[in-house]
C-alpha cells in the first residue's frame, strides 16, 4: 500500500510536469476526463492510436523530403491531418512545431523547413519518450478504486 | 430531450484518433454511435444498408468525398434530407462555415471538439421518441376527457329521473 502511495505521487509529479514543461495542454485532460471503469485505460489508447498514426505521417513527410522536387501541397496535407490529431490529444508542443513548418511551406524554403522538420522529430519523440514510462507506471498502479480495495 | 430511446449518431472523420474521441464524447452523452472513414461509407450505410439515424456529424477535410460534398448529397435526396448534419473542421475559414450553413448544415464546430459541443447536438436532433411520448400524452388526456363526460352525463341522467 505505502509503495502504491509512492508510485502514485510520482505519477502526479510525472504527469503535473508535462503540462508545466507545455508538451501537454488542457485537451489531454478532457481525454483523461474520458475514463471510466469501463474504460479505465482510454487515454493510454488514445495516446497509443496517436502515436501509431503520427510516427507514420512523420516518416512519410521525411520520405517526400528526399524526393526531388518536393510535393509540397502532397507534404502540407501531411502535416494538416497531424495538425488535427495533435490538437485533439493535447499534444501542445508537437502542435505548435507543425504550424511553424506549415508557415515555412507556404513561403517554399525548404532548408528552413528541413531544419524544423528536425525540431518536430525532437519534440515527437520527447512526448512518446515521456508517456511511454508514464503510462507504464500508471497501469502497474492501477486504477484509484483498485488502491483502495483493503488488504 | 426525452430520452425514451438514445438518438443515433453517424459519425464520419478520416482521422482514427478523432473518431475514437469523438465515439467516446457521443457514448458519454448517451448518444448510439456508428463511425465511418468515408462519405461513401456513410452513404452506403444510409442508402443501401438502410441505418437510421437522428444525426450526421462529419470533418469537412475528407479525402474522395468533402464532408461539404456529402452534406451537398445529403440534403439533395429525398429519403435523407431531413437528417440533421454538423460539420466539423479544425481549420476556422469563414468561407468554408458559411457555405455548409447555407447548403443546410445545421452547424459547425471547431476541432478539437468539446464535451459542450456534443452535448448542443441534441438540439438538432430528430425526435421519434418525443412523437412517441406527445401519442401517450394524448391517449391519456383523450381517457380523461371521456371519463369526466360519462360523470357529468350521469349527474344529467340523475338530475332528469330525480324530477
Amino acid at each position: 500500500m505505502e509503495d502504491n502511495k509512492v508510485l502514485r505521487q510520482q505519477l502526479a509529479t510525472m504527469r503535473q510536469s508535462f503540462f508545466d514543461e507545455g508538451i501537454l495542454d488542457k485537451h489531454y485532460v478532457q481525454v483523461e476526463e474520458l475514463e471510466d471503469k469501463d474504460n479505465p485505460h482510454f487515454a493510454e489508447e488514445v495516446m497509443t492510436m496517436f502515436f501509431r498514426d503520427s510516427t507514420k505521417l512523420i516518416a512519410t513527410v521525411e520520405h517526400a523530403l528526399e524526393k526531388s522536387p518536393c510535393d509540397l501541397p502532397k507534404m502540407d496535407k501531411y502535416l494538416h491531418q497531424l495538425k488535427g490529431s495533435s490538437s485533439s490529444v493535447g499534444a501542445s508542443t508537437v502542435w505548435s512545431a507543425i504550424n511553424k513548418l506549415r508557415e515555412i511551406l507556404k513561403d517554399g524554403d525548404i532548408e528552413r523547413f528541413k531544419t524544423q522538420f528536425l525540431c518536430l522529430r525532437d519534440e515527437h519523440e520527447k512526448l512518446k519518450g515521456n508517456l511511454e514510462p508514464y503510462f507504464q507506471l500508471l497501469r502497474q498502479v492501477g486504477p484509484v478504486e483498485t488502491a483502495q480495495r483493503p488488504m | 430531450m426525452s430520452n425514451f430511446e438514445e438518438a443515433h449518431v453517424l459519425v464520419v472523420d478520416d482521422s482514427s484518433v478523432d473518431r475514437r474521441l469523438i465515439e467516446r464524447l457521443l457514448r458519454v452523452s448517451s448518444c448510439k454511435v456508428t463511425v465511418v472513414d468515408s462519405g461513401l461509407k456513410a452513404l452506403q450505410l444510409l442508402g443501401v444498408d438502410g441505418l437510421k439515424v437522428d444525426l450526421i456529424l462529419t470533418d469537412y477535410s475528407i479525402p474522395g468525398m468533402t464532408g461539404y460534398e456529402l452534406l451537398k448529397k445529403i440534403k439533395k435526396s429525398s429519403k435523407f434530407k431531413e437528417i440533421p448534419v454538423v460539420i466539423m473542421s479544425s481549420e476556422n475559414v469563414l468561407q468554408r462555415t458559411g457555405k455548409c450553413l447555407e447548403e443546410g448544415a445545421k452547424d459547425f464546430i471547431l476541432k478539437p471538439v468539446k464535451l459542450a459541443n456534443v452535448k448542443k447536438l441534441k438540439n438538432y436532433m430528430k425526435r421519434p421518441s418525443t412523437t412517441r411520448f406527445n401519442y401517450f400524452c394524448c391517449i391519456y388526456y383523450y381517457i380523461f376527457f371521456l371519463f369526466f363526460l360519462s360523470l357529468f352525463l350521469f349527474f344529467c341522467v340523475f338530475v332528469c329521473l330525480s324530477q
